[in-house]
């Protein structure tokens, strides 16, 4: 579904190169669920923001499904099939909730698709449907929607960049609910860049980016014992 | 029934959004002249006899009817001026649609000053909403210069709501609210500039009555080389609430001036103003463009939202 060959991203500092991501090769297979983990400032959300073309590669690869989109731009990437859910979404103003999730969704949606749409991230929908995108919504009832216009329509592969962060309890249950309900979609494959253990249990494979490495990829299984060995690194920002 | 004419017709499409029909209480004046008008039940609209206008009385007994009163210029060249006064009695609830569109394809300027002034007795309610539009080939100037005077009576609702969102050269719209205690106001002003335009706003609110209250949001785009200039402002003479909220965005090399202006004179006036200058976010544009729209298609839509 997804293949990533020998990714680079840098940035220049007082004309100096420092480089955030290094040789970042991976797959991501047809309906699997991968959790990318690690420290922060590891590179993580970097790399999730160069698989939509929001940050652009130094060099590498990258294949969706048969098709090369290393030099597709970010629509052409969400044409081509991804969708990315931000781990701060912007606000807008003068922006409805339900045209927000028409837009997301491609095409108009109705009272009711909405509402059905924003049940399944917690919110309590009827109430939300025509509030404004703005600062009157709070950062959890951020988080959700965005969520919520990830799953408007259909996507070869989604990108969630800390999903849990800034969304309480009660939330992260139905979250997790709707993530196990995506990972039965065989023809969907998801990527969530995540620290909660919760997540990581549910993954098919788990990768650990470090220094902007990737310093651990394989099955649940025996990634996540050895994070738990560790402690001191990743397993601190359980 | 009046025959409307083509340019007409499509200027009041922009313009009186929710359909001018020559039923009720309504007043079409095209290049100076009452083309049609109309008069209902409770609301008569009589021709001023000592200058350019109409006076429009609204009785108590009105109850959510629409009155239609659109201007439109398609005369290059003309220059008019009308005073329209409405007399909104006690308890009347009114939606006024005014606006005004002109049509400019030759080379001189065309131009038109609406002097409006509202007089809204006791516990009335009315909604004014004023759209303005200019179109046409000509190089001639579309000048839109309104002045709205409005003196809100006690306890009464007034919703001012305007738009100029395309094709108005040059602007300078002057208002004056006053409010007496317990009336609210309620301001939506919205603005869209480009190219070379020019736009001008100046309010001066006063709350004169306790409980008096005001609201003011007004958003504005500014693109290419426009220039737009903002001065709300709030005087509390009584224990009032007010609040204004100037938002823009500027674009391109335009040019955006936003003074709020509070002003208390008594010791429980509450007023607050914001105002923000920016350019289009960038996290908003990528967030419209991970959802697969272009740049330009995104820039858009967030043009749109903000001025809903």
């Amino acid at each position: 579904m997804l293949e990533v060959e020998n990714l680079a991203f840098s940035v220049y500092e007082n004309g100096t190169e420092r480089m955030i991501l290094s040789d970042v090769s991976f797959d991501v297979k047809k309906g699997e669920m991968l959790v990318i983990t690690g420290p922060n400032g590891g590179g993580k959300s970097t790399l999730a923001k160069v698989l939509m073309g929001i940050e652009q590669a130094k060099t590498g690869k990258v294949v969706l499904d048969g098709e090369d989109i290393t030099g597709y731009d970010i629509d052409e990437r969400a044409k081509a099939g991804i969708g990315f859910a931000f781990q701060q979404p912007p606000r807008f103003k003068g922006m409805t909730v339900d045209k927000l999730i028409s837009l997301a969704a491609g095409e108009p949606k109705d009272e009711s698709e909405c509402c059905a749409l924003l049940s399944r991230v917690g919110l309590c929908a009827q109430e939300y449907v025509k509030r404004q995108v703005d600062n009157t919504l709070s950062g959890g009832e951020m988080k959700r929607l965005e969520i919520a216009t990830v799953l408007a329509k259909p996507h070869k592969i989604c990108i969630f960049d800390e999903p849990e962060a800034g969304i309480d309890l009660w939330s992260f249950s139905m979250l997790i609910e709707q993530f196990e309900e995506i990972k039965q979609d065989e023809n969907q494959s998801l990527i969530l860049i995540s620290h909660q253990e919760r997540i990581m249990q549910m993954a098919d494979r788990v990768m650990v980016i470090e220094d902007g490495k990737v310093a651990g990829l394989g099955r649940r299984e025996d990634i996540l014992p050895q994070l738990m060995a560790q402690g001191t690194s990743c397993c601190a920002c359980m | 029934m009046a025959e409307l004419d083509k340019v007409t017709q499509a200027i009041l499409k922009y313009i009186d959004e929710a359909g001018f029909k020559q039923e009720g209480a309504f007043n079409l004046r095209h290049n100076g002249m009452s083309l049609c008008h109309g008069n209902s039940e409770h609301v008569k609209i009589v021709k001023k006899e000592d200058k350019q206008g109409i006076d429009i009385y609204i009785d108590g007994n009105t109850n959510g009817e629409e009155i239609h009163i659109p201007v439109v210029v398609d005369a290059s060249g003309f220059t008019d001026k009308v005073y329209n006064d409405f007399h909104i009695a006690d308890g009347a609830n009114v939606v006024i649609i005014a606006g005004c569109g002109i049509h400019n394809d030759g080379h001189a300027d065309s131009r038109h000053d609406g002097v409006h002034s509202f007089f809204v007795g006791k516990g009335a309610n009315v909604t004014y909403r004023e759209n303005h539009y200019g179109a046409g080939e000509g190089d001639g100037a579309r000048i839109l210069n309104p002045v709205t005077k409005i003196y809100v009576d006690e306890d009464s609702v007034f919703t001012l709501d305007t738009a100029q969102i395309k094709g108005v050269d040059s602007t300078k719209r002057e208002t004056e609210v006053e409010l007496a205690a317990g009336s609210k106001l309620f301001v939506m002003e919205k603005l869209m500039t480009h190219g070379e335009q020019m736009a001008e706003s100046n309010m001066q609110i006063k709350l004169n009555g306790t409980a008096s209250s005001a609201q003011i949001i007004s958003r504005s785009v500014a693109k290419e080389h426009s220039a737009q200039v903002f001065h709300p402002a709030a005087v509390g003479n009584a224990k009032c609430n007010a609040h204004i909220q100037c938002d823009s965005i500027i674009m391109d090399e335009a040019q955006v001036r936003s003074i709020p202006e509070i002003n208390a004179r008594h010791l429980d006036a509450a007023i607050v103003h914001e105002a923000a200058i920016g350019r289009i976010n960038d996290e908003q544009l990528i967030k419209l463009r991970t959802m697969g729209m272009k740049a330009e298609e995104a820039e858009s839509v967030i043009i749109e939202a903000f001025l809903n």
